[in-house]
């Protein structure tokens, strides 16, 4: 996670909040709200190695699989339920969203946006899936089985009402980050979004 | 000559007991006079005993917990895969506890002892006990040992039930709560093996009602059998294929031959159940597994585990193992949930095993990954880093 998204991230999560995050990796966010905005809160990880990271920092960690559902938790048990970078790689985005939206009271959710131009270019010019440094892996490797845009998540949130609270486009390239507000599918390479019912 | 040991055992140990001469009111509402415990310790306290670990044994485990009681052991302690120099349960760092129970038979007071109001052995006359009553009998042990605060209490199995009394009983003296292969009860098929182990002990004419001690014999038979069907669940089905198979040990089945056909299995187990009928006393096999059956974390608080937990004030580590059909992760998962509701930090790894429940003892390399992170983690707050 880039400190940029993260920076942008902290700010919508209220201090002494309990957090959930789901797909925690090593854990490194959840220890920095700790420290920034003294949150309590748990990981959801599958990894054995991520799960042993978190541990090691001291950030609680329950091995789950999401794709299994989260029925075990209760609902409005979170103040905010977050997912960094892992939307495309759930087998059922929009049911996982569906139950963040029941645990949390509120959603962070952040993807990588697959109409951003690079991917795009890539797509067009080469006629192949787009490798980008954010996204570093051919097709039949890939963790990633759903990409979704800009336009398609915001599409998704229209069909479930789900209430936009805030969003943010993140762009890399210097360039990017200037025209990302006009044309955020365009130019946004993450998007971060704060979502409730 | 002298036998060397392991690098990374804790070598050569010597088990120490402590007497205790204050009568301790049991949950039963009886009332045993006195007592003593059997202790090893592993590792070096130090200078304020802050890196004192206690170790919670199972239903047949005892105080020998790590390293040998003489250069000729074959084995080490139960638990010498995770106690010792570098390993997870690390005695460079810690200063590690294990003790015999109450009511067990490897040489704390139990059904084998003398009643002193008697001065006859106990027998099946020793009173029932529960896990509380080892809490409390702990808690007395760690009062005299110095140690005013567990920096972790662990145990797998009915040692974890055990540590998780720990953290409701005296919350304020556990650091880090590590329960392992545990739940926080029995489900009643888990109950239903458990009154088959006790029938089959039972059954055995030379039972005479727990009684047999007086008629200078034992229920080898029966213990056995208990042992056996104990064993069957502690293993995984594929493990046992693994293991055994439909091998023979002796006979075979070509047209012509009568001689027994013995598969390795069943010689396994027999060997298991003699092995075991030899060196653990029946009376002691059915108090530890009536503790199992009738501890229930919450049933002292309305049922509720969320209102239960919320009484804790230490951190927990829980650990499941895939295969494990007798503490099956299910149960595990129900203590971590319960420990999210209730806002308690609590971390959770669910270890790919064909071990069945017997994993918790076995090497395993992501639990030893999961385990020593946990531990290392414990070590550095000790050490006051953050």
């Amino acid at each position: 996670m880039l400190r940029v998204d993260l920076d942008i991230l902290q700010q919508w999560i209220t201090p002494g909040s309990r957090v959930l995050d789901l797909g925690c990796g090593d854990g490194t966010l959840l220890y920095s709200l700790r420290q920034s905005r003294q949150i309590e809160g748990y990981g959801l990880e599958i990894d054995p190695d991520q799960i042993t990271a978190c541990i090691t920092r001291g950030v609680n960690v329950i091995e789950t699989d999401i794709n299994r559902g989260l029925g075990h938790l209760g609902s409005k048990s979170f103040d905010t339920v977050v997912m960094t970078y892992s939307l495309q790689t759930l087998k059922r985005p929009d049911k996982t969203i569906a139950e963040m939206l029941r645990i949390g009271k509120e959603c962070i959710v952040t993807f990588p946006n697959f109409a951003n131009i690079r991917a795009r270019a890539h797509l067009f010019f080469k006629g192949r899936m787009p490798v980008t440094k954010q996204l570093d892996w051919q097709w039949y490797d890939t963790p990633n089985i759903h990409f979704c845009t800009v336009k398609d998540f915001e599409a998704l949130c229209r069909e479930q009402d789900i209430r936009i609270l805030n969003r943010e486009v993140v762009a890399g390239q210097a360039l990017d980050r200037q025209l990302k507000g006009l044309w955020p599918n365009l130019f946004g390479d993450t998007a971060i979004y704060h979502l409730s019912q | 000559m002298q036998k060397s040991f392991p690098e990374n055992s804790v070598g050569l140990v010597v088990p120490r007991t402590y007497r205790f001469d204050e009568p301790l009111e049991l949950a039963c509402g009886r009332v045993l006079p006195g007592y003593e415990l059997v202790v090893e310790t592993y590792g070096e306290r130090n200078h304020d005993t802050s890196n004192a670990v206690l170790i919670c044994h199972a239903l047949s485990g005892n105080h020998h917990a790590a390293g040998y009681h003489s250069p000729d052991d074959k084995k080490p302690g139960w638990w010498d895969h995770y106690i010792g120099p570098g390993k997870p349960i690390d005695t460079n760092k810690f200063y590690v506890v294990a003790l015999n129970n109450l009511g067990g038979c490897h040489g704390s007071t139990g059904p084998r002892s003398i009643n002193p109001e008697t001065g006859k052995i106990w027998g099946p006359t020793f009173p029932p006990l529960r896990a509380r009553d080892w809490v409390q009998s702990q808690s007395r042990l760690a009062a005299k040992m110095g140690i005013s605060k567990w920096a972790a209490v662990i145990g797998g199995s009915l040692g974890g039930m055990t540590a998780m009394r720990w953290a409701l009983e005296y919350p304020e003296r556990v650091g880090h709560c590590i329960a392992i292969a545990s739940a926080m009860k029995l489900s009643a098929q888990n109950i239903a093996f458990n009154e088959l182990a006790r029938t089959a002990i039972k059954s055995d004419p030379n039972f005479f009602q727990g009684d047999y001690l007086h008629h200078q014999t034992l229920p080898r038979t029966g213990l056995g059998l208990a042992r056996m069907i104990g064993h069957i669940t502690y293993l995984s089905d594929q493990l046992m294929g693994e293991k055994f198979g439909r091998e023979l040990r002796s006979g075979s089945f070509d047209r012509g031959l009568d001689t027994p056909i013995e598969f390795q299995v069943e010689s396994y187990l027999r060997h298991q159940g003699e092995a075991f009928s030899g060196s653990f006393d029946a009376n002691t096999y059915l108090l530890m597994t009536k503790v199992l059956d009738y501890f229930d974390l919450a049933r002292e608080y309305d049922h509720d585990p969320v209102k239960a937990f919320s009484q804790a004030l230490s951190k927990f580590l829980v650990i499941s193992f895939s295969s494990d059909w007798r503490f099956s992760p299910q149960r595990s998962e129900e203590i971590v949930n319960a420990l999210m509701a209730a806002n308690k930090d609590v971390s959770y790894a669910r270890i790919e095993s064909d071990m069945g429940h017997d994993a918790f003892l076995l090497p395993n390399q992501r639990y030893e990954a999961v385990f020593s992170a946990y531990m290392n983690r414990i070590a550095r707050e000790l050490g006051g880093e953050v």
